[in-house]
């Protein structure tokens, strides 16, 4: 298997907060990775740099064995932000005709991916509907469609499951799991959901900057001798103080 | 391919926001609209003077100048009050003195020079010297006529201010809420270049200014029936690029607002204060660092090749320098612009 994401020494800051210090971190493709650790601590600066976003001041970061800041990686890879960049004035389909456009797609495989994503979100029936009328899940939903449009091979999600209801969130995860062993993706997560990191298969902790500690859940729960997350993750938090 | 994409959806977006639409389409007529009628507003009543002693040759020259007298018991405030005067005249020892109400200074002015001349008269009268009412001047104009109204000087800079104005205000708040909804960022994690993002917003929104320009100078032209010297192609033309100067400076603020409101703010800032400098007051007259800081103001070139087009029938040679200053404006807010997109894409 052949590495998916390289960070090499990466520091970040902006004016005078250091946001990422030092950070290195390697992710093999077609696993999930999750990136935990509290608000602020620099998991979306990370998310952002994989998708050019954002520059690192020092350091490099590869993605898919090319350096990244690159706009031709970009069509293999499918992010879905934090927030759900959708456009409300448009149908569910024309939103996710407009970013098929985007890429390199031909019309017959624009069409069948747009079949496909859909079916997979379970947003077949409601295309037709303009977002402005869509539930908060039914647009995390199409962001979620809208990142698995162009059929990338990484796949970087900022909190997908943010306000999402407990089974949808069950729904989507499946899917992760579906879409790492059946296609081979390489699936970046973050969140701040403990039964959610338990599910991937390398979690990075990230805390103030820098990445306190990797490796399988196992191996993080073993090493702070612990029988759940939420412990490490607290204690983790704590041997900072 | 990508641009036309994103060409159709900014289209889509727009028709189904039916309110902006309207905003955009029908804002500006009703404005224009109303300012026609107020500015051309019918004659005002004769001003009224107030004479304290019985003159008839007095009162009948006062007529004839559009004046109405009226016999009042003497000059004060009260009796202008009172009798809803203008001012009083009274002749003290045979000099003239007059007292006014100066409710509008400029028509206390008019009407100052008006009365001096007839004093005046009445003055060469009391002489024993022949009186005979002022010869009739022969006038010609080199712009306009007789019947030309401030309205006809004004309405050239009201078309381009309002190009301008609608379409800086909805191609600022549409940007922006890309900006706020996180779709712009989303956008830019596509293998679009920003070079097509620039294209396809410019375009994209562009096409509605030009719907805009249209309607406002076919109604204007047509329907007002504001005078139209020059050719209407190079109305168009003109306007054309004020709507360009304004999407590219709507979308290049649009980056240092964090929501609607801070958008908002950039009216005073940025709008209003060009309105002053597009040729509605004269500039001649201003301060030289006044003089200056109109001079990068877009409407300043705007109002001069709107009113020159318009009311002087200036062709397009006489243009061309505006033009050009405009291209100038519009070029710059564009290489801002992406550069303003780098934050997005590093």
């Amino acid at each position: 298997m052949g590495i998916a994401v390289q960070f090499d020494r990466v520091s970040k800051r902006y004016g005078k907060k250091t946001v990422l210090q030092d950070v290195t971190l390697q992710m093999r493709q077609g696993q999930i990775y999750g990136l935990i650790g509290p608000s602020g601590a620099g998991k979306t600066t990370l998310v952002k740099m994989l998708v050019g976003m954002e520059r690192a001041d020092t350091g490099k970061v590869n993605v898919l064995g090319e350096a990244m800041p690159n706009l031709k990686l970009l069509q293999d890879i499918g992010y879905m932000a934090q927030s759900d960049a959708l456009y409300t004035e448009l149908t569910g389909e024309e939103n996710l005709t407009f970013f098929a456009s985007l890429f390199k797609l031909g019309r017959e495989a624009k069409r069948e991916r747009i079949a496909y994503a859909s079916e997979l979100v379970n947003l077949s029936g409601e295309l037709g509907k303009r977002v402005s009328a869509y539930s908060g899940g039914m647009k995390r939903r199409l962001s979620l469609a809208v990142a698995l449009i162009q059929n990338p091979r990484l796949l970087i999600l900022d909190e997908p499951t943010v306000g999402i209801d407990p089974s949808l969130r069950a729904s989507i995860w499946s899917e992760l799991l579906r879409l790492k062993e059946k296609e081979g993706k390489t699936i970046v997560v973050t969140t701040h959901v403990m039964d959610e990191a338990a599910r991937c298969d390398y979690l990075a902790m990230v805390r103030d900057g820098r990445i306190l500690t990797s490796g399988t859940p196992r191996e993080l729960m073993a090493q702070y001798d612990t029988d759940n997350l939420e412990s490490v993750f607290l204690a983790a938090g704590g041997s900072r103080r | 391919m990508r641009t036309r994409a994103l060409i159709a959806r900014i289209c889509r977006q727009m028709i189904r926001d039916k309110r902006t639409l309207a905003l955009l389409l029908a804002a500006p007529l009703l404005v224009l609209t109303l300012m026609y009628y107020i500015l051309n507003g019918g004659e005002a009543d004769n001003p009224r003077i107030g004479i304290v002693q019985e003159d008839a040759a007095l009162a009948g020259m006062l007529q004839q100048a559009g004046i109405d007298p009226m016999l009042v018991s003497e000059a004060s405030a009260e009796a202008i009050e009172r009798h809803k005067l203008d001012g009083v005249l009274t002749f003290e020892a045979g000099r003239p003195a007059l007292m006014l109400e100066n409710a509008d200074p400029a028509q206390a002015k008019a009407l100052r020079m008006k009365i001096s001349q007839i004093a005046a008269l009445q003055a060469l009268d009391g002489l024993g010297l022949p009186v005979t009412a002022a010869p009739g001047i022969e006038t010609s104009y080199v712009y306009g006529g007789e019947e030309s109204s401030f309205f006809d000087v004004l309405s050239p800079i009201l078309v381009g201010f309002f190009v301008f104005f609608f379409v800086f205000l909805i191609s600022g708040i549409g940007l922006l809420r890309e900006r706020t909804t996180g779709t712009l960022e989303r956008l830019m994690s596509t293998p679009i270049r920003r070079g097509e993002v620039l294209t396809g917003y410019l375009a994209g929104y562009g096409i509605f200014a030009v719907i805009q320009t249209i309607i406002v100078v076919m109604y204007a032209v047509n329907v007002l029936d504001i005078p139209l010297a020059g050719s209407i192609w190079n109305v168009l033309l003109i306007n054309l690029l004020v709507a360009l100067v304004a999407l590219s400076l709507g979308i290049l603020l649009s980056t240092f607002a964090s929501s609607e409101f801070q958008m908002v703010q950039f009216i005073p800032v940025v709008v209003i204060p060009q309105v002053f400098f597009a040729g509605i007051l004269p500039l001649d007259g201003m301060a030289d660092w006044l003089q200056i800081l109109g001079k990068i103001m877009p409407l300043y070139y705007a109002g001069d090749a709107l009113t020159g087009v318009m009311y002087r029938g200036e062709g397009i040679g006489d243009i061309v320098p505006n033009l050009l200053f405009l291209a100038s404006f519009a070029a710059v807010f564009i290489v801002l612009n992406a550069l303003a997109l780098k934050k997005y894409r590093k």
